[in-house]
């Protein structure tokens, strides 16, 4: 189970630029449908706020990737 | 539990509950309205308002409520739980009337949305700062071996808050003239005010409960002992160790228990209205109904969580949803398409009204038909098109067809099945939660660790639901059901994560 959970976490890694990548394109083309202020503050928003989420997955990746889930905490003091 | 344990948590649950229920409320209110409201603040023909428009739509959802999960997350693990998240409550109380109060355009102008946007925002991050408090709180209180059941009271609040908002604002759109239409119409014109100047009456009661109640006990003591942490935030995401928590609650919990959630109770509506084409009160009373028939069932996953884990029921949850979704939404669809030789001939009627129009020869002709089916189904549909008079230009325009159906009592019912096991699936993934989130975080930063995920589950995955599915939907117009595949993929990789990665062991001890 830990290898799996281990090169998964490659796949992690891989799915947060690939989301953003997707997610700029889509924001690109739906501009350039509807060039106004509005649609650019809309996408505006979804891609400053999805830009740390997938900095979030791209690290939950490495984490997996380096084993740090491999055995989860028991108590409090191994968070802290 | 002694008697005296007993009635103490039941004080805590109700005090907790109705608190988080207002604020569910309040927040549901403006979105169940945004119609009627964009017409009373932000008219689409200035472009500035509608941009303020966009504004109050996404920054109070998507920014504001993540930011309030921070700003009273860190509060709440500062100076205590209790005065955290009655703050909270007289933000979003105090937002939501004040909302009823505010002049519009017509009267004051540009003021009216820049006001109405602020305290959108306000709202947006009482809520983000909420909900992390009422579950802490109450988990706090309660025994290891019963807190999926105690926290999932909590969880009943979301859903309830938005049964309460639909039905007071049906009540409201109906009660106010005995004639339908001008009551709508009064509705439209000053009604709306009534569902949020009601908040302030909610919010002061459960403002009064929530003053009476003490500080969370473990809360107390970490303070006594002078072990409260000086710096929330750095603790709960700047420490790898508590980090790697934050990420594996968002990405293996709250981001599929949040398009879950959403789809069954917003996306399901609006699928119903914008899709499937049922009438505006009908949809909604579907919904009520499955919700009212479905909330028990957020206590009996919570309670059973107790002694089965949370894992596998919120993974399950996740599973059924990311299975069944195509065949709901399909089977909705289907119901409301009416077989067109079960019409009943005598029954159903058809005129056509010609306007002529100002400065033309041209007219514009308007088609009404009502269809009435064995089924019970009545189809209203209305067509608008503009019949040329000049012989260079074509015949007619392409019409705006209109379209509202009213169900027969067996179709009416079978959709509020297939919309109970959506809230099935809801109550599954949700139910748990709370003492899942809880679970994963020591004492001192457990407000700001827990609320965070919560709310960009929630509150951003969850929150585009609706949005995402339109814009498929629109990119894919011969597929009606390819809104789905937004929530569908986002609950496949929530579930492929939280079951490699989430420990369904239950923390017996949460005092540390």
């Amino acid at each position: 189970m830990n290898l799996i959970k281990k090169w998964a976490g490659i796949i992690w890694m891989l799915a947060g630029p690939l989301a953003m990548y997707c997610l700029i394109r889509i924001a690109a083309s739906e501009i350039e449908l509807k060039p106004e202020l509005d649609t650019k503050i809309q996408w505006g928003v979804f891609v400053l706020i999805f830009l740390p989420i997938a900095l979030g997955l791209v690290i939950f990746g490495y984490y997996a990737f380096s084993g740090e889930y491999d055995h989860l905490p028991e108590n409090s003091d191994d968070l802290t | 539990m002694n008697q005296n344990d007993t009635n103490k948590i039941w004080r805590v649950i109700s005090a907790s509950s109705l608190g988080t229920l207002i604020e569910w409320y309040d927040f549901y209110i403006f979105g169940s309205l945004a119609t009627v409201i964009a017409g009373q603040f932000f008219p689409k023909t200035n472009p500035t308002a509608a941009l303020l428009s966009t504004l109050a739509t996404f920054a109070a959802g998507f920014i504001v409520r993540p930011f309030g999960a921070l700003v009273f997350g860190r509060l709440g693990d500062l100076i205590g739980r209790k005065y955290t998240f009655l703050l909270t409550l007289v933000l979003m109380g105090g937002s939501t009337f004040a909302i009823g109060c505010v002049p519009n355009y017509e009267t004051i102008g540009f003021a009216a949305p820049i006001i109405v946007l602020l305290l959108r925002l306000l709202q947006g991050l009482a809520l983000g700062g909420e909900y992390g408090g009422a579950a802490t709180y109450v988990a706090e209180h309660a025994p290891a071996n019963r807190r999926g059941y105690f926290t999932s009271w909590i969880q009943t609040t979301a859903t309830l808050g938005l049964f309460i908002s639909l039905g007071v604002i049906l009540m409201t759109r109906h009660f106010l003239d005995p004639d339908l239409n001008k009551s709508i119409a009064k509705f439209n014109d000053w009604g709306w005010r009534i569902p949020f100047l009601m908040s302030l009456l909610l919010v002061g009661v459960s403002i009064y409960i929530r003053l009476k109640m003490s500080e969370s006990p473990l809360f107390s003591k970490l303070k006594s002992e002078g072990k409260t942490s000086v710096n929330p935030l750095k603790e709960s995401f700047g420490h790898k160790a508590n980090l790697k928590m934050v990420l594996v609650a968002l990405f293996g919990a709250t981001m599929g228990q949040g398009v879950v959630w959403y789809t069954g109770q917003f996306y399901a509506q609006s699928f119903l209205e914008n899709v499937c084409k049922i009438d505006f009160d009908q949809s909604r009373t579907m919904l009520i109904w499955a919700i009212l028939f479905g909330t028990p069932l957020f206590v009996i996953f919570g309670s059973w969580s107790d002694k089965i884990g949370r894992k596998w029921i919120m993974l399950s949850g996740m599973l059924l949803a990311v299975v069944t979704y195509p065949y709901l939404f399909k089977r909705m669809l289907a119901i409301s398409k009416p077989d067109s030789s079960t019409i009943i001939a005598n029954k159903s009627s058809s005129d056509t009204v010609r306007t002529l129009i100002t400065g033309t020869a041209n007219h514009l002709r308007t088609i009404n038909s009502k269809m009435v089916y064995t089924s019970g189904m009545q189809v209203q549909q209305t067509a608008t098109d503009t019949v040329y008079s000049s012989t260079s230009l074509p015949t007619t325009s392409k019409p705006v067809i209109k379209t509202s159906k009213l169900l027969g009592d067996t179709d009416y019912w079978q959709i509020v099945l297939l919309l109970f096991v959506m809230i099935v699936y809801v109550t599954m993934v949700y139910g748990p939660i709370a003492a899942f989130l809880v679970e994963l975080f020591p004492t001192k930063i457990r407000y700001t660790s827990m609320s965070l995920p919560y709310h960009i589950g929630n509150g951003v995955f969850g929150g585009l639901t609706p949005f995402v599915a339109t814009l498929l939907t629109t990119s894919f117009p011969n597929n009606p059901l390819a809104g789905l595949m937004y929530p569908m993929a986002v609950a496949l990789l929530c579930l492929l994560i939280g079951a490699l990665y989430i420990n369904n062991k239950i923390d017996e001890n949460v005092q540390d």
